[in-house]
């Protein structure tokens, strides 16, 4: 029995539990190494402060697409199939920060396919630094018989 | 706004380019690093049972699109490092922009992604804005688009990349 949220559980404007993480070093080369990004901004403590004038060495957007498809399906389950997702970058995570993620539902809906979509909004943040945001679109099951991943073709709109 | 563009970048919006086949297939090694990389306990890419009742088996983490496309950072048969994106990088020369971030990312997901695919993908430039005076400098703003098909011809996602290259301003 897979525990997963279906689209009957969820409201507008309900929130998703908020997850805060503290970023070390090791997390921006781990999702660095893990996205193949070998820009030296993600490793080399002296580019970042240096050339980029950063604080440190801060999180790849690749790894950002990451967390934030973690933390949606954190609170979606398996069954949840992300859709899009598209998201904008005002400032840097860097090693030391302690970032944190918060959403709401937006959007919940059916689309001519049966297919029942919810919208989230989320805020990626460090301290009162808004970061990223993030906006994205999940098929959540509509009955016990529906299996948004069973979708293709015509009937996989995202 | 184009019109102020260069004719051999003008020429080239909306064309495909570097059309290209990843350097490896799709394994689930990274894809068990990737989410590693984020805590990600997703069953779908941890239980073989779970993979086999909603996806037919085991898939990538829809958002790691880009990876497989990524280059190595060095290869037997290269004498300099290949770039990801590299319509990117051919802005940043063509503009004289020593400087670059990107600002938006779009992903939309579409077939999973699987392990043992071999994975393409083309890339097609959007738009090139007029000069912009930010906070960071002086600069312009790309979208760069790049489509990811599987070996079977079927679309695997599409990925939008906003990035602004520029110069910095004397302090």
């Amino acid at each position: 029995m897979i525990v997963t949220r279906a689209l009957a559980d969820v409201t507008v404007a309900e929130t998703l539990p908020p997850l805060s993480y503290d970023v070390s070093a090791t997390t921006v080369v781990a999702g660095a190494l893990a996205t193949r990004d070998w820009r030296p901004q993600h490793h080399d403590h002296h580019f970042a402060t240096e050339r980029n004038g950063m604080r440190d060495i801060f999180i790849s957007a690749p790894n950002q697409a990451a967390w934030f498809e973690r933390y949606i399906t954190d609170w979606s389950g398996p069954a949840g199939r992300l859709g899009r997702m598209s998201f904008r970058m005002f400032d840097s995570i860097c090693a030391g920060d302690t970032m944190v993620f918060t959403g709401s539902v937006s959007v919940v809906e059916t689309d001519e396919q049966g297919c029942g979509w919810v919208g989230l909004e989320i805020l990626l943040a460090v301290g009162d630094r808004t970061c990223t945001v993030c906006n994205a679109r999940i098929a959540l099951p509509t009955g016990a018989d529906d299996n948004p991943w069973a979708r293709h073709g015509e009937r996989w709109q995202p | 706004m184009t019109n102020d563009l260069p004719a051999r970048i003008s020429a080239v919006i909306d064309q495909p380019q570097y059309e290209e086949a990843a350097e490896f297939p799709v394994e689930r090694g990274y894809i068990w690093t990737s989410c590693a990389s984020v805590e990600n306990g997703n069953p779908l890419f941890w239980d073989e049972a779970v993979a086999a009742e909603l996806t037919d088996g085991p898939i990538a983490a829809p958002s790691m699109l880009s990876t497989w496309l990524r280059p190595h950072h060095w290869a037997p048969h290269r004498d300099a490092p290949k770039l990801p994106l590299q319509i990117h990088f051919d802005l940043k020369e063509a503009f004289d922009l020593p400087e670059a971030v990107m600002t938006d990312n779009t992903l939309i997901f579409h077939e999973p992604v699987r392990p043992g695919d071999r994975i393409t993908s083309c890339q097609r430039l959007r738009s090139v804005s007029a000069e912009k005076d930010t906070k960071l400098g002086i600069g312009r703003f790309w979208v760069i688009d790049v489509e990811y098909h599987n070996q079977g011809g079927d679309l695997v996602g599409v990925e939008s990349w906003t990035g602004f290259g520029y110069r910095r301003k004397p302090s």
